[in-house]
């Protein structure tokens, strides 16, 4: 019990200080954009004809009401505090709404789409290597190649493949948005509805591209599995081979976890930018927004956001792989 | 290493690949010797001509050498008189006053429809409609008596005293070799929202996407071989140093990495070659990790220690016994670092974070002219179709050539 206990420790005080470089990261990386773009509200704001004297004054005005007056520490001090509280201050782009309120409209969208979509990519990669690998024939020839060129066409790639052909050639699926543009977010039937059909484009563009990558990994550990001795000798010892089967596949997944847990960011990546093609409302869309208006602190919440959430997924996998890898137990009783 | 290219080249996944590869890199060097064309050169004004070949009218309309033919010209004449708006009219009127059952009403066959058209269709069976209707289908019936009836085109001149002299006439039969013509451009792939041709476009921008790839590769490669060899082999505070630091980056997403920097290296800097540099310093954690993985497995292996025994440097060691046996392992590290550069490069493009330049166009550039102009909502499937099947060869080529290498230098993967 002692050492799992320690284990966790570990595992939680490392995530911390992964968090305090990736928030420091987060702050300081897009305020060295050269260009200064408090100046550029100010100048918007104004309309031209003013006097130098306004211009300052006005700029002042600007730089005190979104601190960029202050020495870079200070700033950033200020900044942590109140990212704590949730507050990333007011966004440059879309002036005076507040980053927290874009960002908190816009999260649930991509948690919504990536983590189901990821995770059932991920469960029917793993099926489909494992049958590949246990039964052969169609699977391993046909399938699970064609699904290996699938997935080497990019997020992005196959989600634009799909709103054309079932969006704009077949028109069975809208094309655009999180829901129909004639809609204001309740909870009725019609717009649960219409949430569920402009769902299914981006969440199979992700899936598709899921299970190829997946699917290769599980083929070729199970194949290891189950070629290992413990497998012949159970086959001597007359074990079901359906049993065998199981213990087979449970240590071949053991790998595909740890897998998942190293590629969760590279697919994130690229469902983000899928998220744009659909113009679906969620972060990708959103750091899209941010890169076009020059907007660092969204930018800046919006990556910090993500990587809190990779980090949270990150910590799940590694705790649950604890809980189901036997060594890893075996090592926390010592 | 003339053995083991000779084992490469017998693994069917890796010639595959490998084909593939060549044959677009072959398509990069000899496209543009061929095709003298500035690939960025605006040609068309307009956006998002379709694939085709394209004669000057007036060329076609002056031609002097004509021809006769006697190929029946009315279905094509059909076809190009009736618009799909026209028809969809058609058959709604044919439907709902010519009392023609939908199932007998073939839209596709423009010949057949006008037909129909010709003998259901009077003004008097008109029921209640606005006088806007009622005027359309008149203009649409006299567009499909003009296309029934055969008559040539005659080209006339305005005289000095404002009368029309008539010049030329141009029969339904009279054809024109396109031979002949002065002016003709042939579009395989149509041209893109700037008006520039797709194809020419798509080679340059495949060379330049291939060139990041190379760069990123190449730099994430030698960083992430150098660290992995140095924690590998030192151990110790190094390796913890080093391990830190690539777990941080492992657990921080590296396309968040790159909006970052790309971010904050700002437009004016950010050229292809910038934006390749980025992606390699943002790369490399996970083959520093696999690199240190297999130095730790060799580390302690008796031909390495013989040779600290016999008072080899460091520097010795690591290029004589270790690196040897994990160069097979670093190609292949390579080959997928250059995939997921080409990748990369693509998608911080289509964020608005790529090459920020007029002069040279990338894959993801071009995915981003694309859809910052709708591409994909008006059905110009030519501008990034083309693109997206480019990105994907390139990474299931380099792919395949990495999955033969492994099977070539792990023989437990084979089958």
């Amino acid at each position: 019990m002692k050492g799992m206990k320690k284990y966790y420790g570990q595992k939680i005080l490392w995530y911390l200080l992964t968090l305090v470089c990736a928030v420091i990261l987060n702050f300081a990386l897009p305020r060295m954009m050269p260009g200064n773009p408090v100046s550029a509200i100010a100048a918007r704001s104004l309309g031209g004809n003013e006097s130098a004297t306004t211009i300052q004054k006005v700029y002042d005005d600007y730089a005190e009401k979104f601190g960029v007056n202050k020495p870079m520490w200070e700033q950033f001090l200020i900044w942590a505090k109140n990212a704590l509280r949730g507050d990333f201050g007011v966004s440059f782009s879309q002036y005076p709404r507040p980053v927290s309120d874009i960002i908190a409209s816009a999260v649930w969208w991509t948690v919504a789409l990536q983590l189901p979509a990821i995770l059932i990519g991920w469960i029917l990669g793993n099926l489909l290597g494992a049958v590949a690998a246990y039964l052969r024939g169609v699977f391993d020839k046909a399938i699970l190649p064609l699904f290996l060129f699938i997935s080497n066409i990019p997020a992005f790639g196959m989600a634009v493949v799909l709103l054309w052909v079932f969006g704009i050639q077949l028109k069975i699926a809208p094309t655009s948005g999180g829901y129909g543009f004639d809609m204001i977010p309740n909870m009725s039937w019609t717009f649960v509805k219409s949430v569920i059909a402009h769902y299914q484009l981006p969440f199979w563009s992700i899936v598709l591209i899921t299970i190829g990558g997946q699917a290769i990994g599980m083929r070729s550990m199970s194949i290891y599995e189950l070629n290992a001795d413990y497998v012949k000798y159970s086959r001597f010892l007359g074990i079901r081979d359906s049993k065998i089967v199981g213990y087979v596949f449970h240590n071949a997944m053991l790998p595909q976890i740890t897998g998942l847990a190293l590629s969760l960011g590279t697919m994130i990546g690229g469902a983000l930018v899928a998220e744009i093609i659909f113009s679906y409302p969620g972060l990708g869309t959103t750091i899209l927004a941010a890169t076009t208006g020059q907007d660092y602190p969204l930018l800046s919440a919006c990556t910090l956001i993500i990587t809190i959430m990779v980090l949270i997924a990150n910590l799940v996998v590694e705790l649950l792989y604890g809980v189901i890898d036997p060594r890893v137990k075996a090592a926390q009783q010592d | 290493m003339k053995n083991t290219l000779k084992q490469v080249f017998h693994s069917g996944k890796f010639i595959f690949g490998f084909v593939i590869f060549v044959f677009i890199l072959l398509m990069c060097i000899f496209y543009p010797i061929f095709v003298a064309k500035d690939p960025l050169k605006m040609i068309g004004s307009g956006n998002f001509f379709p694939p085709g070949t394209y004669v000057s009218q007036q060329e076609v309309v002056d031609s002097n050498s004509i021809y006769k033919l006697n190929i029946d010209t009315s279905a094509s004449r059909f076809q190009m008189a009736l618009s799909v708006e026209n028809r969809a009219a058609m058959q709604e009127w044919l439907i709902k006053y010519g009392g023609i059952a939908e199932e007998d009403i073939d839209v596709t066959d423009a010949e057949g429809l006008a037909k129909l058209w010709i003998s259901n269709y009077s003004a008097e069976k008109n029921g209640k409609m606005t006088s806007a209707k009622r005027k359309a289908y008149k203009r649409l019936d006299e567009a499909v008596q003009k296309a029934m009836k055969d008559s040539p085109l005659y080209l006339a001149e305005e005289g000095e005293d404002g009368s029309l002299q008539q010049i030329k006439k141009i029969g339904g039969s009279d054809f024109v070799n396109t031979k002949t013509l002065g002016s003709t451009e042939t579009f395989l792939l149509g041209t893109d929202n700037f008006g520039r041709d797709v194809l020419t476009e798509l080679v340059a921008a495949t060379k330049t996407s291939l060139r990041i790839g190379l760069i990123a590769g190449l730099i994430a490669t030698a960083i992430g071989l150098l660290l992995g060899l140095l924690a590998g082999y030192m151990g110790g505070t190094p390796d913890n140093l080093i391990m830190f630091v690539t777990n941080l980056f492992t657990v921080i997403p590296s396309f968040i990495i790159l909006i970052l920097i790309s971010y904050s290296v700002g437009d004016a800097a950010r050229g292809a070659m910038t934006v390749a540099v980025i992606i390699g310093i943002t790369a490399w954690p996970w083959t520093c990790r696999s690199v240190r993985s297999q130095v730790i497995s060799l580390r302690n292996r008796d031909h390495v220690n013989l040779s600290k025994l016999s008072g080899h440097s460091m520097m010795r060691i690591i290029f004589s016994d270790i690196l040897p046996y994990i160069m097979s392992y670093v190609v292949m590290a390579m080959i997928l670092q250059i995939s997921s550069g080409i990748l990369a490069e693509a998608q911080l493009s289509i964020i608005g974070l790529g090459p920020s330049t007029s002069t040279t166009a990338t894959l993801g550039l071009m995915m981003n002219w694309a859809m910052t102009y709708s591409a994909h909502l008006n059905g110009s499937w030519w501008a990034f179709f083309p693109v997206v099947l480019v990105i994907a060869l390139i990474s299931f080529s380099l792919n395949l050539m990495n999955t033969g290498l492994d099977q070539v230098f792990n023989p437990t993967l084979r089958d």
